[in-house]
């Protein structure tokens, strides 16, 4: 995918390799990097992987690989845990009795 | 001339960068000892009482409804012996302007920095604190950087993580995210260096005095309608700061019968800065992961002296289980109309259990509720913690095993605030304050430091010390 100059994109860098790593660090966070990711506009035109420069909303040049270009928020309220909406109906039955009330 | 900008170089430079950025000399307030004069340090660097709530006021933070939970009352009730169950309120926070009781300790922080000149501010939360931050940036056009630990090395990030930085960002600040691990503080630093930003820290005076309002404010409230104090305040207890500012500001109202009581979520066994672990758990703060560390070594934060010191101020600390807050956050939906965010209820949970115990015309506050949203949720956060592997079901809570499971109670009356021993967290501060700063023989003056900051005495601090093995001077 092709980045063009101005365009909204998400960057990422590599901060500390796993051997760089802080000694109180678990052994299982010891094995991977740790890395970092910020949006900003991109400075020119270029392609996904490619190293490349973009000015955050604060302004601050960034140096780093392009990972995505108009990223977007994707959370959402997830897949419904239906366990949740029995919750409500046992809470009623205790508080008001059930059918008195309905 | 270029600067060692490697790990070790600008971990070198911390107290330098941190002077600028923070504009305190802590070394004002130091003793010789493990001692450090905590309200010198308080009254001469934060804001007084009145100044704060005009500070506030003057951004929309502050004077939340104070609501009075009376079908959770009544709920409590059925499963309580007779003449027992509480009266309980809740402090909405989630009325602040940007949604939590966070704004309180942004609103204070950044209007310093304004004050002082700074051109912007730079936070390090994955919490609520970030978008109080940015709201308040907003507000006084300064700049802003959050700086979060968000994503796994999967690249997968907590949903709830994921919500704050876009509600950041909705504010206009930049939001900077890492993986998993502690060297956050390593780029925090650079960011600080780069750009002269104000460190907006959460554990510095004019964070801390800004809780202080809150703790003011309801207990003026229940005054003006009931009359009298309240007879406990449960706080959601992570880094201290919300424990230790609502506590100052019920002396400051001379609410001094008032029991504190901290409430944190069991993450017991779930390491923190364990990449693995990371997305195993379903609360990413008010948990044991940072309330027990803080608790008993309050100056681990991200500046030199933390005004946050939960020990200090803390009648009783207990826990709850993620299945039993998750369970309380429906319940204040389905029985009070009140749709809030889950991290936000743990002191909810906990004071449901609490109500039982006391008589019913006593009050027991919630102090804070927090907004929700996508990502930040009942059902998102149970949905990725079943995408992760854990178990849902309901059952009995304390059978829930963190990182494993997540059990809602099978009936409220299970839901129970466990006490964690105060006794053992306060020996476990004490020892740490003598291994760091390495101390062999204890003066006077430490000795009364440490009765205060343990909210003991100085002959149980004597007989802790003395089991330690350390001589007395």
């Amino acid at each position: 995918m092709r980045a063009k100059q101005g365009d909204w994109v998400n960057i990422y860098n590599t901060v500390l390799k796993p051997e760089e790593r802080a000694p109180q660090v678990p052994q299982d966070t010891k094995k991977v990097s740790l890395e970092t990711w910020v949006k900003g506009f991109i400075q020119h035109d270029a392609e996904i992987g490619d190293e490349v420069t973009i000015e955050t909303i604060t302004g601050r040049k960034v140096v780093g690989k392009l990972v995505e270009v108009n990223p977007s928020y994707s959370h959402s309220f997830g897949n419904t845990v239906p366990e949740v909406f029995k919750i409500g109906l046992q809470l009623k039955e205790i508080l008001f009795g059930g059918e008195d009330h309905e | 001339m270029s600067r060692d900008m490697s790990y070790s170089g600008v971990m070198s430079r911390r107290n330098e960068i941190m002077k600028r950025a923070v504009g305190i000399d802590y070394d004002k307030f130091e003793g010789i000892g493990i001692a450090f004069d905590y309200e010198k340090m308080m009254r001469e660097t934060g804001y007084t009482l009145e100044e704060m709530k005009r500070i506030q006021g003057s951004t929309g933070v502050g004077n939340t409804p104070l609501l009075e939970l009376r079908n959770l009352t009544n709920l409590a009730r059925k499963f309580s012996d007779e003449g027992k169950g509480a009266r309980i309120f809740i402090k909405d926070e989630a009325a602040n302007p940007s949604g939590s009781f966070k704004a309180r300790r942004a609103a204070n922080a950044v209007y310093h920095a304004k004050k002082h000149g700074y051109k912007g501010v730079i936070a390090a939360t994955s919490g609520n604190y970030g978008a109080a931050v940015a709201s308040q940036a907003a507000i006084h056009g300064l700049k802003c950087i959050i700086v979060q630990e968000c994503y796994d090395s999967r690249g997968v990030g907590q949903p709830e993580i994921i919500e704050k930085a876009r509600k950041c960002e909705a504010y206009g600040a930049e939001v900077v995210q890492l993986t998993v691990g502690p060297e956050l503080f390593y780029t925090f630093l650079r960011l600080l260096e780069e750009t002269g930003y104000f460190n907006a820290s959460l554990y510095t005076p004019f964070g801390i005095a800004g809780v202080e309002t809150l703790g003011y404010e309801l207990s003026m409230e229940v005054r003006e309608r009931e009359g009298r104090d309240p007879d406990v305040v449960v706080c959601t207890n992570a880094g201290g700061g919300n424990l230790t500012g609502t506590a100052r500001g019920l002396i400051k109202a001379g609410a001094d019968n008032t029991l504190v009581v901290g409430a944190s979520v069991n993450l017991k066994g779930l390491h923190m800065a364990s990449d693995e672990q990371f997305n195993k758990k379903s609360f990413t703060t008010g948990h044991t992961g940072f309330g027990i560390p803080f608790a008993t070594w309050p100056d681990r934060s991200d500046v030199p002296r933390s005004a946050a010191r939960p020990l200090r101020y803390m009648d009783r600390y207990v826990t709850v289980n993620q299945g039993e807050v998750f369970y309380m956050t429906e319940t204040l939906a389905q029985l009070e109309g009140l749709e809030r965010g889950p991290a936000g209820n743990t002191s909810l949970a906990a004071a449901f259990s609490l109500a039982q115990e006391l008589d019913e015309e006593k009050i027991i506050i919630v102090q804070e509720t927090e907004y929700t949203g996508a990502g930040k949720h009942i059902q998102p956060q149970l949905s990725f913690a079943r995408q992760n592997g854990i178990e849902i079901k309901f059952g009995d809570p304390r059978e829930e095993i963190p990182g494993k499971t997540i059990i809602l109670p099978e009936h409220p009356r299970l839901i129970k605030a466990i006490d964690l021993d105060l006794n053992k967290i306060r020996r476990s501060y004490i020892k740490n304050c003598l291994e760091i700063n390495n101390i062999n023989k204890v003066s006077e003056e430490d000795l009364e430091f440490l009765a205060v900051d343990t909210k003991s005495d100085i002959e149980s601090v004597s007989r802790i010390i003395e089991e330690l093995n350390i001589n007395k001077l």
